[in-house]
């Protein structure tokens, strides 16, 4: 009963840091805001996919970019709670380290989820033909694959030190498995090389899953993308428990 | 009996010994200092007593729970306030409670209770809506005082409770940290290299140098051990031979007018001292305060304003050591 409080707390903290930081909210719905629009409408003329127009296509795509750049960084930024030494009074509290990760994993997904759905009502004004159908499997798919990403997050984060890493956490990790994802592209047009690296990728499931349920097309049935996203955010919740127990102040 | 014992408790950094072999019996109910320079090992031994390190050998036991078997036990039983702040200041105070209430599982209604209450003794009511950003140093740390105290821990650790604060906000917290003890009766173990907070606050001290304590009593018995308080009167007749025969003097030198003498507790006998010497002109006390004791047992100072150096100056103290 008081684990389960204590998560509610570490929850009610992340949403109440959240609601105050709206630059962070902002700049996060912003930047996928711009490839939809301009990226998007720029190429929209001229290529299609599938039979979709291109700003459908990637519409996915830019759901699941939020996704990952919001819940990878909120992860990481648990790197702040440690150089503001908020984390101490958390770790000395008498709850379990499995109870704080859960706690931040909850937090973080409530974070992107909310971003996804602003994308997703975005997307509605701009005219994007999507599934009504489809919306509450894509609140499903945002869930668990921000709950996966969160959990990478918070594992590094975990692991550092100091929040120099930030930028290249930018450039070796979300920018890869961004475009490695098939958000801006069908993956079968990447060379075979990159192929193992696109199939590893667990973005390219959430694209193809929101694919699926949005605009009926991707290349995956939905069980088989949903499965491997499940298994991932199991994955990820389970190293980043022991990372957690692990964590020195 | 004891709420806080260690038995031996070491804490070793490869070929640095943080804590050497640490025997303790805190008594329930008393306020109890560790003092000692930057370095000493005090913080080490907060942590490893409010199981956020683990001891290399020997054993600690708070409240009755062993600090590495029941680390849940003991952490229920303790309240603690870092050194640097820990709260979060894109919260508000009332907010940073409710958190910590929450977490320590403390139910709804009482934790509100809790709050209102903590916030009155600490003087932040007006200011709990405020975000903990646009709070001084001095009001984050009471908002940190009360938090420790919001679910009622029966040992209350203070880790440096007024290290960076100005004299005034630090008059404050000795006041706010007196007021409390009162009202909550709980034990409180404070580290702090400041003597005359050690003095000020504490029933007894722990002198603690290179990881070991050095003495430990209360600080007023610490100070007779250097030899009694220093009174200087300005006369010019005295009346030596019966000042000399005076059990409690201990030392008496007179040179130009000025008689200096070495009294135990001079706040008391000095009315007799006056009443045999003769007519004085002036009169002026002086106590031995803790870095007096600090200096007669290790032959150094405490420096009060050195810079934090932790670790690292432990490491240095060692080098020059040799």
């Amino acid at each position: 009963m008081s684990e389960l409080t204590g998560l509610l707390a570490i929850w009610y903290r992340e949403f109440k840091v959240f609601t105050r930081e709206k630059s962070r909210v902002i700049s996060s719905v912003l930047s996928p805001l711009f490839f939809l629009i301009i990226f998007g409408a720029g190429l929209d003329s001229s290529v299609s996919i599938e039979g979709i127009s291109y700003q459908q296509f990637i519409y996915p795509g830019i759901i699941s970019m939020a996704l990952l750049f919001t819940s990878i960084y909120y992860g990481v930024y648990i790197v702040w709670d440690k150089m503001i030494d908020f984390l101490k009074e958390v770790l000395v509290a008498p709850l379990s380290r499995t109870t704080i990760f859960l706690g931040k994993v909850l937090g973080g997904v409530t974070d992107a989820v909310i971003q996804g759905t602003l994308l997703i009502g975005i997307g509605f004004f701009l005219n994007i033909n999507f599934n009504l159908w489809g919306l509450p499997f894509a609140f499903l798919i945002m869930i668990i694959t921000s709950a996966g990403l969160v959990g990478v997050g918070l594992l590094i984060g975990s692991l550092m030190e100091r929040p120099e890493g930030f930028q290249l956490i930018g450039s070796f990790l979300l920018f890869p498995l961004f475009l490695l994802s098939g958000a801006l592209f069908p993956i079968d047009d990447l060379p075979s090389w990159l192929a193992p690296f696109t199939y590893a990728d667990p973005l390219t499931y959430c694209v193809d899953a929101l694919r699926v349920v949005l605009l009926d097309a991707g290349q995956f049935p939905l069980y088989f993308d949903l499965t491997v996203l499940t298994l991932f955010a199991i994955g990820t919740t389970i190293l980043g428990t022991l990372s957690f127990r692990r964590m020195k102040l | 009996m004891s709420i806080i014992r260690t038995v031996n408790l070491s804490k070793r950094y490869d070929k640095l010994v943080a804590i050497d072999n640490l025997n303790l019996e805190i008594k329930e109910g008393e306020i109890f200092g560790l003092l000692g320079p930057n370095g000493a090992g005090k913080t080490t031994v907060i942590h490893m007593l409010a199981t956020l390190l683990n001891p290399s050998s020997g054993s600690g036991f708070v409240n009755g729970f062993d600090v590495s078997k029941h680390s849940g036990d003991v952490r229920r039983s303790i309240g603690i306030v870092f050194q640097e702040p820990s709260s979060d200041d894109i919260l508000t105070g009332y907010e940073n409670l409710r958190l910590h209430a929450m977490m320590y599982g403390v139910p709804g209604k009482l934790a509100k209770k809790r709050m209102d209450e903590l916030l009155e003794i600490v003087d932040l009511t007006d200011r709990k809506d405020d975000l903990v950003k646009k709070y001084s140093g001095g009001m984050r740390r009471r908002l940190e005082l009360a938090r420790g105290l919001l679910h009622r821990p029966k040992i209350l650790f203070l880790d440096e409770p007024t290290l960076g604060l100005d004299p005034q906000s630090r008059e404050h917290i000795w006041h706010y940290i007196t007021k409390m003890v009162k009202e909550e009766n709980i034990t409180v173990i404070l580290t702090t290299h400041y003597m005359e907070e050690a003095d000020m606050l504490c029933d007894r001290v722990g002198i603690i140098d290179l990881g070991k304590i050095v003495v430990l009593d209360s600080p007023n018995k610490l100070k007779r051990v250097v030899g009694g308080d220093l009174v200087r009167l300005r006369i010019s007749k005295p009346n030596l031979e019966k000042v000399r025969k005076l059990g409690f003097v201990k030392n008496v030198d007179f040179d130009d007018s000025v008689v200096t003498l070495k009294v135990i507790d001079a706040n008391i006998h000095l009315q007799e001292i006056l009443d045999v010497i003769g007519l004085v002109e002036s009169v002026e006390m002086r106590s031995p305060t803790l870095n007096d004791v600090f200096l007669h047992y290790t032959g150094r100072q405490i420096r009060e304003e050195a810079p934090e150096g932790g670790f690292y100056a432990r490491v240095a103290t060692h080098r020059s050591g040799r």
